[in-house]
Order: structure tokens, then C-alpha cells, then sequence
């Protein structure tokens, strides 16, 4: 059975228009323009049950907008979503109860106090006994590493030392499905391996479904094997992260160290998207090419080395946006 | 049992992060007297003077008086620092995570908080009832009426509080409105009798604020008929519903600050 359900799912915003001004701003306060924006259009996906699903789109792609209609924040202007058998916007306390959203850009920390105070008013929201209670702060700031900084104020903490508090609030009820929105945002690499692998035994050892958006790609490697796109608010793609690199990203990534310098352009009839940088040479070249382009490359140039490995998933991502539609 | 405990929490952090505070609170003890003090002065020159308000003895007035502090001290104490935040959060976004709680969400924005100035101004208010209450001869089943009168009068400042800091949903920055509530309670500080028509058609159908102050004290004192302690009732518990009603309204277009 599906745990998430987005059938048709859409959302209009009515947006105030104003030209820049003090004739613009006079204009704006009389008579205001509004127009109408679609921010999410007739997307349509479901999720099963501990299933990790990587969400992407560029910026404005209508990801959050998403995130919101099925975490019932907002009301879909038509479609229909259902998370655990619950119409989200009726935001009934037993579905309340067992999801969670993260936001990478908001924190619902209180800001003057310590991560603990903000603790115990979600353990007494959720009505989580004492002892349980305690069971879960202990656990959860081991595997993320903050059992020190959980007595300090908010506001003392460092973006990493937040977020991992914010995802030990965000999880302390044990939610069954788990919305992300940019997680990592903002974070060092340690920090967001650290959430990255929180978040995966988190939902490894309670079967949680997880509906993730980030725009550093490793974290949808690490963690997803299926992703959804969306580009201005309309649904590109929802398969399998290797299906996505099959079929957009038709090319391997090929790297040479050269013993000598080449000239510029030497490389610009081997492949696409050739990154040049004195004896560093980085080159896209479609599969069927593969085999005869590195022996030419092998035959031609001196070569100290040389590998070939997957392009990085934000060049395929951004190659697709780039082409408008799939 | 919930409920309190977690008004229980909100209010001992709310106090805990405020009374870091002393010098603002000892600020607001000598000014809940100063103003305590400042407002009697002005019932007396009136009354020195040989002019009545509106046909009342000055002890009665007093006890309008004191209505208007107890409301007033509500809105210091809870109502201001409360509804603010709804108007805060929609513009950051954080009120998200109060809509994700499995927790009313009219009760988390209205209890969230605790402004520890307003209890001297709350001790000023009862003080002030009591001593008109007993000046004006209060019988026992007017001491009862007081008691449901002052309930029914912060509730009502309450619940039309609450509608006017809903509009933030719409308006954003809206919160004005709330202060200009507040301060309409102080021109309904002297019985409504003593002022001229139409402002008196203003504060009883548009701003309900006599309900808040005169319709109280008319009670206790037998001015108006016991039964009428029902009707006050009747219409705080109505704003009230209301109250409820257009926030679950309102949020239908909440339209969450964007990431």
C-alpha cells in the first residue's frame, strides 16, 4: 500500500505585481495587479512504505510547494494528496502525529534557550513518557554526536550543531514519514555525511519513508535509489537513479593526467564539455564513443594516467533542466 | 492534563528567558502604581470638581476602572506578546512548525508566551476591584457577578484579540491593530454613560470594549438585571467560537513564507 499518495496535485498562487518606483509603489497601494502563478501543476506520484525518494528541481521547481501541500500546510488548489490513509490539510492529530518536515533555511529550535528546553515541549506535545523520552535524547544525540551541546542555548551553536539538534526535534516522536527539505543546506561535508547517515539508519531501523530535496547531489546518492524531477511545476521524471543516468546521462566522464602540456583545443574533437587545466584534462564522451575515444587519447598523448567514471549527478541534473523537457 | 502541562513549559521558559530581565521588571512595577496612581487622580478631579460621570458615584466608577486594568493587564501579561508572534511567524514561516503539531494550534499561538511585566499591573487590577467592590457596597451575589463578569470580560478581550491578529494571515503585518484595541479599553475606562452618543454606539457595536469595562461593573452593582451576567456571558463565549472559527478559516489561506 502506497504511504504517500500525490494524485494531480496542484497549486495556483496569487502573486502582487509592482513596478519598481515611487509611481510604482503609489500604483501598488491603490489599485494592486495580482496574477496568478503555477507553482505545482498536476503532479502525480506515490510512495511505498520505507521507501527513500530523492526530490528534485532547480530552484522555484515547486519541490517545497510540494512538501507543503502534503505535510497539509497548504491546500492544494486541485488533485488530491493522502499521506497514511489521511487527507493532509484536514491535519488530523493521528497523522500529525507520525510524519515530520525538515527545513534546511528554518528552525523551530527555540532560539534563547537550550536544544533540551525545545525538547520537552515536543516530548509533552507528543506525549512521550519520561523515561522513553529520555531513552530517545540519549540515543539519537549519540548517533549524531551532540550529547555536549544539548544544555547550551540555541542561539550559541554552529549551523551543524543546529541542524543535527533540529533533526533530533524533528524526530524524537518517531515519525513514520519523514519530509526534507534541504537538510544539508548550508552545512560542511562532515556535517552533512553526519545527517546523511543519521537519516539513513534512522530509516533503515524504522522502516520510515523518506521524501528528500537537496541540491548537493550527494546526498540523493547517498541515500536515494529512486528520484522524482520537477520543473516548473510539472513532473519530468520519477524511476530510479541508475534508469535517470542511463537514459540522460548517455555518456561517461573520462579523465587524463598528461605527462606534457597539450594545446588548447587539442581535446574539443574527443568529447563534450572539455575542462582544460594544464596538464589536468576532464571530457563527457557518449558510451558508443567510449572504447575508441580512449584509445586515440591513449595513442595521441602521453598519458600518466587515466579513469573513467559516471559524470557527477548535478552536471546530468543540471543538462537535463538546461534542455527544458525530458 | 496536556494542555497545562504544556502551558506549564511554555510559561516557566517564556518567564525563565524574561525575568533575565530585573531592571525592565522592576521598571514595571513602579510603573503599573505610577499609572495606577495617575488614573485614580484623574477619577478624583473629576469627582473634586463636583461632576459625575455619566450619573455614577465614584466608587462605581472605580470599579469600570478596575475592569479596564484587568483587561488591560491580560493583554500585557498574555494577549500582546502572544498574538505579535502570530504576525512574526507568518512572515518568517516558522509557523509551519506549529501547524505540524498534533496540538491546537489557537492554543499554541495563545499561550506560547508570558509577559511577567504585566503582573504587577494584574495585582494593581484586582486590588483596585476589591477596594471599589467593597467602597460601593457589593453585596455577596454582587461579589459572584464581579467574579463571572471579570471572566466574561477577558475573554472577550481575548477572543476579539485573537480575530483581530488572525487578519495577519492575509495582511502580514497587521499586529497594529491589536495595540489599537488595547488602547480603545482605556478610553472605556469611565462608564460609558458619561460619553456622548455616537463614540457610545462605537465602543458597544464596533469595538465591543463596553462589554469589557461598564457592562461588568453594571453588573455587580445590580444596574443591570442578574440574567443579564448570562448575555455578557453569551456574547464573550460567542466572540470566542467565532474566534476559533475564523482562524480555522484563515488558515485555509495561509500561504507559508517561502524557502
Amino acid at each position: 500500500m502506497s504511504v504517500v499518495v500525490a494524485n494531480r496535485l496542484s497549486k495556483m498562487y496569487q502573486v502582487a505585481e509592482k513596478e519598481p518606483g515611487l509611481a510604482g509603489t503609489l500604483r501598488h497601494f491603490v489599485a494592486r495587479r495580482y496574477k496568478q502563478i503555477a507553482a505545482v501543476r498536476e503532479v502525480s506520484f506515490e510512495l511505498g512504505e520505507g521507501e527513500i525518494v530523492g526530490f528534485l528541481g532547480p530552484n522555484g521547481a515547486g519541490k517545497t510547494t510540494t512538501l507543503k501541500m502534503l505535510t497539509g500546510l497548504l491546500y492544494p488548489t486541485s488533485g488530491r494528496a493522502q499521506v497514511l490513509g489521511y487527507v493532509p490539510h484536514e491535519r488530523r492529530s493521528g497523522f500529525l502525529k507520525q510524519i515530520t518536515l525538515v527545513m534546511g533555511n528554518k528552525a523551530q529550535l527555540i532560539w534563547d534557550l537550550p536544544v533540551l528546553d525545545t525538547l520537552r515541549v515536543n516530548a509533552a506535545v507528543y506525549e512521550i513518557p519520561e523515561v522513553e523520552y529520555k531513552k530517545r535524547v540519549a540515543q539519537f544525540a549519540e548517533m549524531l554526536a551532540i550529547e555536549d551541546i544539548l544544555t547550551q542555548p540555541v542561539r550559541k551553536l554552529s549551523l551543524g550543531q543546529r541542524m543535527k539538534a533540529e533533526l533530533l526535534a524533528s524526530l524524537l516522536h518517531h515519525p513514520r514519514v519523514l519530509f526534507l527539505d534541504e537538510p544539508t543546506l548550508g552545512l560542511d561535508v562532515n556535517a552533512q555525511v553526519a545527517v546523511r547517515d543519521f537519516v539513513r539508519s534512522y530509516a533503515r531501523e524504522r522502516g520510515a519513508t523518506v521524501l528528500l530535496t537537496s541540491h548537493y547531489m550527494a546526498d540523493i546518492e547517498a541515500l536515494a535509489e529512486r528520484v522524482i524531477l520537477i520543473h516548473e511545476g510539472r513532473l519530468l521524471f520519477d524511476g530510479g537513479l541508475e534508469t535517470l543516468l542511463d537514459r540522460f546521462a548517455p555518456y561517461k566522464e573520462v579523465r587524463l593526467d598528461l605527462a606534457e602540456p597539450a594545446p588548447a583545443g587539442a581535446f574539443d574533437a574527443f568529447g563534450e564539455g572539455v575542462d582544460f587545466e594544464g596538464r589536468s584534462v576532464r571530457l563527457l564522451v557518449t558510451k558508443e564513443r567510449l572504447t575508441g575515444v580512449v584509445a586515440a587519447l591513449l595513442e595521441r598523448f602521453e598519458v600518466r594516467d587515466l579513469t573513467v567514471d559516471e559524470p557527477p549527478l548535478e552536471e546530468v541534473i543540471g543538462r537535463i533542466f538546461a534542455a527544458g523537457a525530458v | 492534563m496536556r494542555y497545562l502541562r504544556l502551558a506549564g513549559i511554555f510559561w516557566a521558559a517564556s518567564a525563565a528567558a524574561r525575568m533575565e530581565y530585573r531592571a525592565a521588571f522592576a521598571v514595571s512595577l513602579v510603573a503599573a502604581v505610577v499609572e495606577t496612581a495617575g488614573k485614580l487622580f484623574g477619577v478624583y478631579l473629576f469627582y473634586s470638581n463636583g461632576y459625575d460621570l455619566g450619573g455614577w458615584r465614584w466608587q462605581e466608577a472605580l470599579l469600570v476602572l478596575g475592569f479596564a486594568q484587568l483587561v488591560d493587564a491580560f493583554f500585557i501579561l498574555l494577549f500582546q506578546p502572544n498574538l505579535r508572534r502570530i504576525s512574526e511567524m507568518v512572515q518568517d514561516g516558522t509557523l509551519d512548525f506549529v501547524l505540524l503539531k498534533p496540538v491546537d494550534g489557537q492554543f499554541w499561538m495563545s499561550v506560547q508566551q508570558v509577559g511577567v511585566v504585566g503582573f504587577p499591573y494584574l495585582v494593581t487590577a484586582l486590588a483596585l476591584l476589591l477596594f471599589a467592590g467593597s467602597a460601593s457596597g457589593l453585596p455577596a451575589g454582587g461579589w459572584g457577578l464581579l467574579g463571572v463578569a471579570a471572566v466574561a470580560a477577558v475573554l472577550l478581550g481575548y477572543a476579539v484579540a485573537f480575530l483581530l491578529a488572525t487578519t495577519s494571515i492575509w495582511f502580514v503585518k497587521i499586529f497594529n491593530v491589536v495595540y489599537f484595541l488595547s488602547s480603545m479599553i482605556w478610553s472605556a475606562q469611565y462608564p460609558v454613560q458619561a460619553y456622548a452618543r455616537p463614540f457610545r454606539l462605537f465602543m458597544t457595536f464596533v469595538l465591543p470594549v463596553y462589554f469589557m469595562t461598564t457592562a461588568p461593573a453594571e453588573l455587580a452593582l445590580g444596574r443591570a438585571q442578574a440574567s443579564w451576567a448570562w448575555a455578557l456571558f453569551a456574547v464573550a463565549l460567542g466572540f470566542f467560537l467565532l474566534s476559533r472559527a475564523f482562524w480555522r478559516f484563515a488558515l485555509r489561506y495561509y500561504s507559508s513564507a517561502s524557502s
